[in-house]
């Protein structure tokens, strides 16, 4: 009889290849260039990141309401950015009218937040998003220009700082993607005048810089408009933000619509479904969900070209903290403001890019390998 | 027999596809003729009633401002027409500049970020993630007003050695200038130039006859730069250096960049060259792992790889989003309005527009150099593309 054959169990990986030892030796130091590598990664992290992380937090001064207490220690002065916060945040809207502003917030907090959570009803999702998409935007324009209903009336001149800036974006986006989408449809249509028209269009707002957009919107359409009539400055600025993201809009929207098989339209219209139908219900779902990263990338463009408005003198976050740093009570500290507005626009559109990354994950439905 | 009701009424004519896109595109047509008209008769009253002159007369009148930054010889007195061609050449000037630090920092940070390195590919993802994701005017205005502004007086210049100095006023370096000899080093430069692009000819062609290669990369280098390295020698070194010199409050001599000038072109670069690095990134991911084990089965070696392989299919995916960031460049550096660089946004549609008042020929003008240079490179894109397509089964 023979015995039956027992491998042995068995041994474990070299100590050297698994853990942390095995990491570093994998990532970093593989090979002599890789070493090399490291070594100068290692040289520039510590050039950089000590002087840095001294001036923001080590040496920085935190307390104190004065400049003369950031005096001596070499560091940040972020007593400058306390002091001026509230105007970075409202710009020149009244003190006394600013819980105005607040209860707006606090409404489209709480308005927008049920939409991110899932286990809430789609039904209830679909009116809310309605109504913040309709009713919120008249209702705060209403609540914060005043004048009615015993509400004291504040110029849009004087909305200023990140609220500015958040209403040129939201109303920017809010305006583009349907536009864009139009523009994208009118583009792919059969119809060669309104293809031409929408081409056009998008060709024209395409090829030139956003700020001869807005110089134009300042100094040229005074003189397109009847006499006497005058647009808002506020007003003009949004009307060329939208109109010139429509069209990278229309872009980005196109090469959903062209990735949407030609069966798909088809079967629709077997269906019996109108153009519209077809669009709305089987070709726009699907394109639009392919190019979710486009969609957010113009969204995010939108958000940092807002700061653009300051050339025709409106006073958003970056013009506020410009300005601010102009004052000559305050003067030398050009690099905390900026700092300070850099951190604010990046987590604003750091944010949307996780999310989009997120929502990207969450509706990829099949084709998923 | 009567007739079987099996035809169905014809439909009635306003349902008739036809029918509604001739009504459709005719109402697009009016509406946009009517808005174009309304526009153009409210713009012809207005300037009637303002009193501002139209036509492009205004192009031959002396401007009487002065430039800082001039490429081409121009003075106060000369007219608005030159004002156009020293700002476009700003522009351009500012813009090429741009394009080609953006590629480098781009390519290097993209490559970085594919590193098998973490550390490295780490420290260039914070450097995309960070840089990308602040308004480009806010780093303008950063490298303008926080940093270059913030530096020492003439006097107290930073310097590297005696060459080079840093100052409010901007950045001296050394001026090159060119004696009598240097023609005859360009023509060296040229003869090189077609001599390798014979030779690289010649061994392509030996290669696919013979199967031997030729030691192409190194004798092309060796060429370029040792002739007219050689030529410099035997004419005499005929090159001469201006250095900068402080001379009273200011520096004399040598070239000046000027600090509108620098921190417009470090945070375009800076800026773009994010952009750049994703789309380098993705470029190369997009060539499928299989292919360079294709390769390597092959018996290519890993620089033979990138070479052949990989980068010419990673190229096809990389140049086009690539143009389109160097047209996104041209365009952004539109924002030196914002700190006074004399580009073609500040000194034509900004200070010609304010002393001659007439908005819409300035503006049109802008606006259509814009819109060439755009179509332009669009127009090259799409013959690149055909190319490109050409090329696949």
């Amino acid at each position: 009889m023979t015995q039956p054959h027992i491998p042995h169990p068995d041994l474990p990986p070299p100590a050297n290849a698994v853990g942390a030892i095995g990491w570093l030796r994998r990532h970093l130091f593989s090979s002599p260039a890789n070493i090399a590598l490291t070594a100068l990664a290692l040289y520039l992290l510590y050039a950089l990141l000590p002087p840095v992380l001294n001036w923001a937090f080590f040496d920085a001064t935190w307390r104190g309401d004065s400049r003369e207490a950031c005096s001596g220690q070499g560091g940040a002065c972020w007593i400058f950015i306390r002091t001026h916060f509230a105007q970075f945040m409202y710009g020149f809207y009244p003190e006394a009218q600013r819980w105005r502003v607040d209860m707006l917030v606090l409404l489209l907090i709480f308005g927008v937040a049920p939409l991110f959570i899932r286990t809430v009803p789609a039904k209830l999702k679909r009116r809310l998003g309605l109504g913040l998409l309709i009713a919120f935007p008249i209702f705060a324009f209403v609540l914060m220009r005043g004048g009615i209903l015993g509400l004291a009336a504040v110029e849009t001149s004087s909305w200023g700082g990140l609220l500015l800036t958040l209403v040129i974006a939201g109303v920017g986006m809010t305006g583009a993607l349907p536009l864009g989408v139009l523009l994208a449809l009118g583009r792919r249509s059969t119809m060669p005048t309104i293809q031409a028209l929408c081409v056009t269009f998008i060709e024209l707002w395409r090829g030139v810089p956003l700020i001869t957009v807005l110089f134009m919107s300042s100094v040229m359409l005074p003189l397109f408009l009847p006499a006497g009539l005058n647009f808002d400055k506020l007003l003009r600025a949004l009307i060329g933000v939208t109109l010139f993201q429509a069209a990278y809009m229309a872009e980005v929207v196109r090469g959903g619509l062209q990735a949407i098989p030609k069966g798909q339209l088809e079967a629709a219209a077997a269906l019996g479904l109108g153009y519209w139908k077809s669009m709305g219900l089987i070709v726009l779902p699907q394109a639009l969900k392919l190019v979710i990263p486009g969609i957010v990338n113009t969204f995010i463009a939108l958000f940092k070209d807002t700061s653009l408005v300051l050339i025709i003198g409106l006073f958003d976050l970056m013009n506020i903290v410009h300005n601010a740093t102009t004052n000559p009570a305050w003067l030398g500290f050009s690099t905390e403001g900026y700092v300070f507005a850099a951190a604010v626009y990046w987590l604003f559109c750091f944010g949307m890019s996780r999310y989009s990354r997120n929502l990207e994950k969450r509706l990829h439905t099949g084709h998923q390998r | 027999m009567s007739e079987p009701a099996l035809i169905p009424a014809k439909p009635p004519f306003w349902n008739n596809p036809q029918t509604r896109a001739i009504a459709f595109q005719i109402i697009a047509l009016t509406a946009t003729v009517v808005f174009g008209w309304y526009i153009f008769d409210n713009a012809q009253s207005n300037l009637r009633r303002l009193g501002i002159a139209s036509g492009f007369g205004f192009l031959d009148s002396s401007s009487g401002f002065d430039i800082v930054q001039t490429l081409i010889p121009y003075s106060s007195s000369s007219s608005y027409g030159q004002v156009f061609w020293v700002a476009l050449l700003n522009t351009l000037l500012v813009s090429a500049l741009g394009i080609v630090l953006a590629t480098l920092i781009g390519f290097l940070v993209g490559i970085a970020r594919l590193s098998k390195n973490w550390l490295i590919s780490r420290l260039a993802l914070a450097y995309i993630e960070t840089f990308r994701n602040i308004p480009l005017l806010l780093q303008i205005f950063f490298w303008y007003f926080a940093v270059l502004r913030a530096m020492p007086a003439p006097r107290q210049s930073l310097h590297l050695g005696e060459a080079i100095y840093l100052n409010i006023r901007g950045l001296y370096v050394p001026h090159p200038y060119l004696q009598a000899g240097f023609s005859w080093v360009l023509v060296a430069l040229v003869l090189a130039v077609v001599l390798a692009w014979r030779i690289a000819r010649w061994a392509h062609r030996r290669q696919q006859a013979t199967g031997q290669q030729f030691p192409i990369f190194s004798v092309t280098l060796a060429l370029l730069i040792g002739l007219p390295l050689l030529t410099f020698w035997l004419a005499g070194s005929p090159l001469v250096w201006e250095y900068p010199q402080l001379q009273g409050f200011n520096f004399r001599g040598g070239w000046v960049v000027i600090p509108e000038m620098a921190s417009l072109l470090l945070a375009l670069s800076i800026y773009t060259a994010t952009f750049i690095a994703e789309i380098v990134r993705s470029g190369i991911q997009a060539v499928s792992h299989g292919q360079t084990e294709a390769a390597f089965s092959l018996g290519l070696n890993s620089g033979q790889t990138l070479r052949l392989v990989v980068l010419p299919q990673a190229l096809r995916v990389i140049i086009p989003p690539l143009t389109n960031q160097y047209l996104n460049l041209t365009k952004n550096s539109s924002l030196a309005a914002a700190i006074g660089y004399p580009d073609l946004v500040s000194s034509f549609a900004g200070t010609v527009l304010n002393q001659t008042g007439q908005a819409i020929e300035c503006i049109a003008i802008t606006m259509a150099v814009y819109l060439t240079i755009s179509l332009l490179i669009s127009l090259l894109m799409n013959w690149y593309n055909r190319r490109a397509l050409l090329v696949e089964r």
